[in-house]
């Protein structure tokens, strides 16, 4: 009875795992890259490299997000590198200017205006204060996250890097690199650290 | 009369849908979508869904004489001989030998328009996707194409190696990350019941219900749009929320992911227009 039920657990944890790897059909990168010239041959200015890729998306994408160790390795040394902390040793801003980074999935879209303050849309993937009951469930809740932590300055300091670069944290991760891509601000990723780790925000509340 | 009013009542939904503002939409949000849910189970009568009116646009258009050879589209050969309709969406894209090329619906009517009518094409292009006050020759086209296969399933074509290299260029661009928020489809599509904040994101990596049903309801009437849309204009607002550049209308590259797409949909079930949020 209890092992059945194990089995069954284990059934549903195994077939509920995205099985990428099964069914890939073979086929050479260059041609590939035909086919995404052909959908993007027009490219606004300065725009050509959101079409290419970085070398973190490519060995993503060519692991379909699972690369083996030594890539994993590569990857991480390469954006934790790539992360600036602000000059000043501050990481935590404004919560109330970090819950607006967090509502905001506005900018960087080919249909908006220019000037379009762009946001992190973290509502988009998490949940995050208790009274918001519209977010997206592709990332983790981040309900109580600082105090969780104990408020930990040092904690703080590590999702600051995880907001600036989640790949620094995750080789792979599915959360966009939003410091790396200067999608955000070091203020409003300062904002958006605040949202999570200040004890008044509604995150904690 | 009752379409009349179905219309108002659904006109109300959407304002309950679009007025919600940034945060303090919740409550309204989940109330819009029970009542879209109830409207939506309401205009299942397909006299009552405004997708019909682009059929019947769209069957004029097949008919129309245009082009400098003044012919209508009824010589146009959609995979299945020369004005032969029924099951044609349910086996596109496919491999046209005369044109030396996998295409999907939209392709091979702006290819049956240069070639057979002698149209002028950058018009229809144009007004690819509608507006207010513009209508689109192409959505219109391919509601009553596509609406000519209702009930039938879709087969997809992987012979002819052509065929088979389209399939696997879509899959790879399935899952292929770019642009300024690292995404990639399967960002969004390769888990079932994930969400993007209220909005329920389809499982499309792999073959199964989740895209059969999906692939199966498209071309569809989506109602905050008022516009009768096709799979070009989703992959064109999907690749918007990649922060992607503008896709090119009727490329190979998304024909390719129709091509995927329509591979993990196999058997699925074609029933459109359908009616969306
Ligand atoms: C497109 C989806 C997406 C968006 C948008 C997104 N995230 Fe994430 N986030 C994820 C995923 C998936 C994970 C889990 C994998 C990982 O840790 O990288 C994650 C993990 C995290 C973590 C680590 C959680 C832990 O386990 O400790 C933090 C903190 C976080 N996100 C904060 C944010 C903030 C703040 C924003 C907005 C500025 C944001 N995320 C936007 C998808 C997203
Ligand atoms: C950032 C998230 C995101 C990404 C990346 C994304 N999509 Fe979507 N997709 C959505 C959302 C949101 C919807 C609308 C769901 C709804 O209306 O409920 C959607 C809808 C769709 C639909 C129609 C679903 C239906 O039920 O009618 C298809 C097909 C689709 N996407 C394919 C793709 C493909 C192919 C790509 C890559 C080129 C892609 N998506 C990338 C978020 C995304």
């Amino acid at each position: 009875m209890k092992s059945k039920l194990c089995i069954a657990a284990l059934l549903v944890a195994f077939t509920s795992l995205p099985a990428f790897a099964q069914q890939s059909a073979k086929i050479d990168p260059a041609v590939v890259e035909r086919y995404v010239k052909s959908a993007f041959p027009k490219v606004p200015e300065g725009w050509q490299s959101r079409v290419d890729q970085d070398e973190t998306q490519r060995v993503c994408t060519q692991y379909h997000n699972e690369p083996p160790k030594a890539e994993f390795d590569k990857i991480l040394a390469r954006e934790k590198a790539a992360v600036v902390y602000p000059a000043d040793g501050k990481v935590i801003g404004n919560w109330k200017e970090g819950q607006k980074v967090a509502q905001n999935g506005r900018g960087g879209q080919f249909s908006d205006p220019p000037g379009t303050v762009s946001g992190g849309n973290c509502y988009g993937c998490h949940q995050l204060s208790g009274t918001e009951v519209s977010f997206g469930t592709l990332g983790p809740s981040l309900r109580s996250y600082g105090k969780d932590r104990k408020f930990d300055p040092a904690e703080a300091k590590l999702t600051y890097a995880k907001i600036y670069n989640s790949n620094s944290v995750l080789p792979c991760s599915n959360m966009p690199r939003f410091g790396y891509h200067k999608v955000l601000t070091e203020q409003q990723i300062k904002d958006a650290v605040a949202y999570l780790f200040d004890p008044e925000s509604p995150v904690n509340k | 009369m009752k379409t009349a009013n179905i219309f108002s009542a659904l006109a109300v939904a959407i304002m309950l849908t679009a007025g919600g503002g940034v945060a303090a939409q919740n409550a309204t949000e989940v109330d819009a979508e029970k009542e879209l849910e109830r409207y939506r189970a309401m205009i299942n009568d397909p006299m009552a869904n405004p997708g019909y009116l682009a059929v019947d646009r769209g069957e004029a258009l097949w008919e129309l004489k245009r082009g400098t050879k003044n012919v209508s589209l009824q010589g146009c050969d959609l995979g299945e001989g020369p004005g032969k309709l029924e099951g044609a969406y349910a086996r596109l894209p496919r491999y046209f030998k005369d044109a030396d090329r996998v295409m999907d619906l939209e392709q091979r009517l702006l290819w049956c328009m240069e070639h057979q009518q002698g149209l002028d094409t950058a018009d229809v292009i144009k007004r690819r996707f509608s507006g207010p006050g513009r209508a689109s020759d192409m959505e219109d086209l391919v509601a009553f194409i596509a609406n000519k296969s209702n009930g039938m399933k879709f087969e997809p074509q992987l012979k002819h190696p052509k065929e088979q290299e389209v399939a696997a260029a879509g899959e790879a661009m399935f899952f292929r990350r770019s642009a300024i928020m690292d995404f990639s489809c399967a960002t969004c599509h390769a888990e079932e019941g994930k969400r993007i904040r209220l909005q329920g994101l389809p499982e499309l990596f792999k073959p199964g219900e989740q895209a059969r049903q999906t692939m199966g309801s498209w071309p569809t009437y989506r109602v905050s749009q008022s516009a009768l849309r096709t799979m070009q204009h989703r992959l064109w607002d999907c690749y918007r929320q990649m922060r992607m550049p503008v896709p090119e209308y009727a490329s190979d590259g998304i024909t390719a992911l129709t091509m995927y797409l329509t591979k993990s949909a196999a058997g699925g079930e074609i029933n459109v227009p359908s009616i969306k949020r």
